[in-house]
């Protein structure tokens, strides 16, 4: 479904990305991995088309994205969960899910207001309200079911649980375990190797812009040591 | 509910204003509130472009000047008697000269907005008000409607059940086309596109990766913003009864950020306030100093800081107080 091999990227004159590739097939959930600094959330950005990709190749289901806009790519099917939540602060949590909904893909059972709201109560219960008197999860739900009304082939979490309560980052992981059984495509750029180890089928390790290892999760478990000494943890 | 009593009790003011001024001897106050209604037009409708979507347009005079001029010249040509570029008859029927102006206005608005979008920030302030200054400029020297003298027009619109030249029946013009375009606005703010609207000003970039264009709303909004000001430049040259290049002065466009910014920009009701309070203070102020503008200022240079917001938010501390 996504496939990167080989990507460059940079911001002026400084590259981030030297050579990251990562691969992702349809309705498995794959892993970005490593410390801050990296290159985890230029990667998600070349993806996206925000930080044009200097060199390498992006595919999605088949096609090749160089050169499209941001906005092209996302509706081919790609839903981002950004780092640090950024809901529209001034819209209720109803106007936030259904300003941008879209169903480009035609889905037959497509999300819908209370299809989100029955996967987060708590967002029914404050439909109403504008999106900045929730709290930080809350907030990390919204932005997860805004995404979700796009009927994204894939979403992508850039550190979703940052910043969380641990019963609240249960719960999001718990979420992404749901969506997954339901066939849902999930990149997740994370650090909590646990959690992400019960849920991920591929993982993909930045060191310095550059993909150092990949694996499944099995292999992940077998070189547990090489791989904590990366993302240092 | 006390939010509503308000509303209704203002709107009930508003409609009783020409009773009460007769009966109050000061029938010339009916004048100031006509003036007040279409700066608020003008004002809510530049709002919809810098307040909703985040254009900070400095170039609205534009829109109320073209507004103003399609009054006056198609007056102009019906009184000489000659079709405008030998092809449209000029006109002194109220609905036509009032639809041409907001069409001329939304023709501006378009190629300005499609031009002036492609940059943000700084840059679109100053681009808007470059075009601003062209079109101040090309009717400075079209000598034929006047140039630095205006254009005057002696005769008020004509609609049949309508009597302009009695100020109170110009006033209820002025008064219901103001709630009707603030009706529309209510509508357009609150459905999805005022949705998107606000979403890409909050963050574009966010919007952008949702698989959405900014741009085509932003210039359907700016479209919009430009056709409800150039309806107020039209009521204006039916008010005054003269059009001049005044109106495309780049202080006009000023004038109008200063009521939408002391209303409370992305409030319906915010520049309507705002309106009313910056007419009603030049007017108040000036019958008590020739120097009006030096008290004016730190006025509003204190409302800036002490009720971000604009008045509405001062309202609404107020009403929680």
């Amino acid at each position: 479904m996504l496939e990167v091999r080989g990507l460059t990227a940079g911001y002026g004159a400084s590259t981030a990305l030297f050579d990251v590739s990562l691969a992702l097939g349809e309705g498995e959930v794959a892993t970005l991995l490593g410390r801050n600094g990296m290159g985890k959330t230029t990667t998600i950005r070349a993806i996206l088309g925000l930080t044009p990709p200097r060199g390498g190749e992006i595919r999605f289901r088949g096609e090749s994205l160089a050169g499209l806009p941001p906005e092209a790519i996302a509706r081919r099917g790609i839903g981002l969960v950004p780092e640090g939540r950024q809901v529209f602060p001034t819209l209720s949590v109803r106007e936030n899910l259904v300003a941008t909904a879209a169903n480009r893909a035609g889905h037959a059972q497509p999300w819908t207001l209370e299809r989100v709201y029955g996967l987060f109560p708590r967002l029914g219960e404050r439909a109403g309200q504008s999106a900045r008197t929730l709290s930080g999860g809350e907030q990390q739900m919204l932005a997860i079911g805004r995404a979700l009304m796009t009927n994204p082939h894939l979403l992508i979490l850039d550190e979703a649980t940052e910043g969380l309560a641990p019963v609240i980052r249960a719960e999001i992981w718990a979420t992404l375990a749901a969506l997954k059984a339901r066939g849902q495509s999930i990149l997740v750029v994370d650090k909590n190797l646990a959690a992400l180890g019960r849920l991920a089928d591929r993982h993909h390790v930045l060191e310095k812009g550059r993909t150092v290892w990949s694996g499944s999760g099995a292999a992940m478990i077998a070189e547990a040591e090489r791989i904590r000494g990366w993302i240092g943890l | 509910m006390r939010e509503r009593l308000v509303a209704l009790a203002a709107l009930l003011a508003a409609l009783a204003l020409p009773w009460i001024a007769e009966a109050a001897g000061s029938p010339a106050s009916i004048g100031l509130a006509t003036r007040m209604a279409i700066y608020a037009l003008a004002a809510a409708s530049l709002n919809l472009a810098l307040g909703f979507g985040g254009m900070v347009s400095f170039g609205h005079a534009a829109f109320y000047g073209i507004g103003g001029y399609a009054v006056g010249i198609l007056y102009a040509h019906w009184s000489w008697q000659e079709p405008l570029l030998g092809l449209i008859p000029g006109s002194v029927s109220l609905a036509a000269t009032l639809l041409a102006a907001m069409a001329a206005g939304g023709v501006a608005a378009a190629a300005i907005g499609a031009l002036s979008l492609r940059t943000g920030g700084v840059s679109f302030i100053m681009i808007t008000l470059a075009f601003a200054q062209m079109v101040f400029f090309l009717f400075v020297s079209l000598k034929a409607y006047g140039g630095d003298d205006g254009l005057s027009i002696r005769r008020r619109g004509e609609l049949p059940g309508l009597d302009l030249r009695d100020p109170a029946q110009l006033y209820w013009l002025c008064l219901g086309l103001l709630l009707a375009w603030l009706l529309l606005l209510r509508r357009v703010t609150r459905a999805r596109f005022g949705q998107v609207l606000s979403a890409a000003r909050q963050n574009e970039r966010r919007v952008v990766a949702l698989g959405i264009s900014p741009y085509p709303y932003r210039l359907v909004a700016f479209i919009l913003s430009g056709m409800g000001t150039a309806l107020a430049g039209a009521l204006m040259a039916n008010a005054t009864r003269f059009v001049s290049t005044d109106m495309l002065h780049w202080t006009k466009s000023g004038e109008l950020m200063v009521m939408v910014i002391l209303g409370g920009a992305g409030t319906l009701m915010g520049p309507v306030l705002g309106a009313v309070a910056l007419v009603g203070l030049e007017y108040g102020l000036a019958g008590l100093t020739e120097h009006w503008q030096f008290i004016l200022g730190p006025l509003l240079v204190l409302v800036v800081i002490f009720a971000r917001g604009g008045l509405m938010a001062a309202l609404r501390r107020l009403r929680l107080a």
